[in-house]
């Protein structure tokens, strides 16, 4: 359950952005993940709630914008979308995938108040 | 109790039985500008774009610099619990450590036993205990560091937590990623934990002295895990009866020899 540390990572973050910004509390934290980041969106939800609590992001929603896999065809010569690693390519059906992009995990902008 | 960086280390244990060896290597990163989109005092929007994994990709980072500054050769080896690393590991280090200086890295939820093993071995290592955690991060291998004796061209094994999901997320610092897995496992195991195979440089195949009593396809399992990485390398071996570890410790030179070229190369020392 690494949904637990990335979750106190989002917590230490948006402390500082308290600490910088001067705000009392979050209403919305968006959030981008690639599709190929291996993040559990209901745990990740799951652990941001227990973890929140007593913090300005306390009862914060989370909304989550999924980002796909981007991965290179050695047969087809380009970059196609892909769900997952080891996913075949939609247009060949082929294996020979070089994933290019799709391993991000970021919070992108905070709702506060 | 890091006085650097005031971490918490309340469930995190490590455990070397001797005394710490030198400041830790923790990285000081400036934090990034923040840019305040509306000034209304209801509500705002605030752009971040900051990265989850920025903590640990600094001290990543921190580790990283560490080692090449000692052309060290760091394996960060991963499998589900039970695949073998230790095993390897002990006989990995008697075979090898009057070749070149060894240390380890042990993690696991409880208990020092692996760290005891390797050092029965004869070489040194530290154990982390990550409690609930069920990965280590490369702050965790920092605090290590302080304990371990690190020579110049040397090999570290980091020895993760038996999880092939969690660990792949988690740059250590490291110079490759190796996934361990046994003959016993099943030959889907790629399939089932790709994000594990796609971020890993070396598969090792455990367990081959089993191949007899079972019907495990390896032709099968080589094919599922270059499908989720076409580049990853393969090696099949025995960490209980020694039978293809040649080419294991032939991988580990050939590192070591990079490793050790590169911290010349970067110090401006051409003597052998
Ligand atoms: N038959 C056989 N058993 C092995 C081999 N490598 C490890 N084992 C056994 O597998 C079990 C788990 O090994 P261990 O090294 O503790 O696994 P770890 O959890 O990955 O560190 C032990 O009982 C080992 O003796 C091998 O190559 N062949
Ligand atoms: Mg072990
Ligand atoms: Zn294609
Ligand atoms: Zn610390």
């Amino acid at each position: 359950m690494h949904e637990m540390s990335l979750s106190q990572s989002m917590v230490e973050i948006i402390q500082e952005q308290a600490a910088v910004n001067g705000f009392q509390h979050v209403t919305v934290v968006r959030l981008e993940i690639g599709a190929l980041s291996c993040v559990e969106p209901a745990a990740l939800s799951f652990c941001f709630d227990s973890v929140t609590r007593g913090t300005v992001a306390e009862g914060a929603t989370l909304d989550i914008i999924k980002v796909p896999g981007r991965a290179w065809c050695w047969v087809c010569s380009r970059v196609v979308d892909i769900e997952g690693h080891g996913d075949p390519c939609p247009d060949c059906s082929g294996y020979q995938m070089q994933t290019r992009t799709g391993n991000e995990m970021k919070i992108k902008e905070l709702e506060v108040a | 109790m890091c006085t650097t960086c005031g971490c918490g280390t309340d469930e995190v244990k490590i455990t070397s039985g001797q005394q710490p060896q030198r400041a830790h290597v923790h990285h000081h990163h400036h934090h990034d500008d923040h840019q305040v989109h509306a000034h209304d005092s209801e509500a705002r929007l605030l752009q971040v774009e900051q990265d989850l994994l920025r903590k640990n990709n600094d001290y990543a980072a921190a580790n990283r610099h560490f080692f090449s500054q000692r052309g060290v050769f760091v394996v960060n080896l991963m499998s589900s619990p039970g695949s073998g690393k230790t095993t390897l590991l002990v006989n990995t280090v008697g075979a090898q450590k009057t070749r070149y200086p060894i240390a380890v890295v042990e993690g696991d939820q409880q208990t020092s036993h692996d760290a005891e093993r390797i050092r029965s071995a004869g070489v040194p290592g530290v154990q982390i205990n990550t409690g609930k955690g069920c990965h280590l991060d490369a702050h965790m291998v920092g605090h290590a560091l302080e304990q371990l004796p690190i020579e110049n061209d040397s090999v570290l094994f980091i020895e993760n937590v038996g999880n092939l999901v969690c660990p792949a997320a988690f740059d250590l610092g490291e110079t490759r990623k190796v996934v361990v897995m046994s003959v016993t496992e099943g030959e889907d195991k790629p399939l089932k934990y790709p994000d594990m195979f796609a971020v890993s440089d070396l598969m090792l195949i455990n367990k081959i002295d089993l191949l007899p009593h079972l019907n495990f396809d390896t032709n099968r399992c080589i094919d599922y895990a270059r499908r989720v990485n076409p580049e990853i390398e393969i090696l099949q071996l025995s960490a209980l009866s020694g039978d293809g570890c040649d080419a294991w410790w032939a991988w580990l030179s050939s590192g070591l020899d990079t490793a050790r070229t590169m911290r010349k190369a970067a110090a401006g020392d051409q003597t052998a």
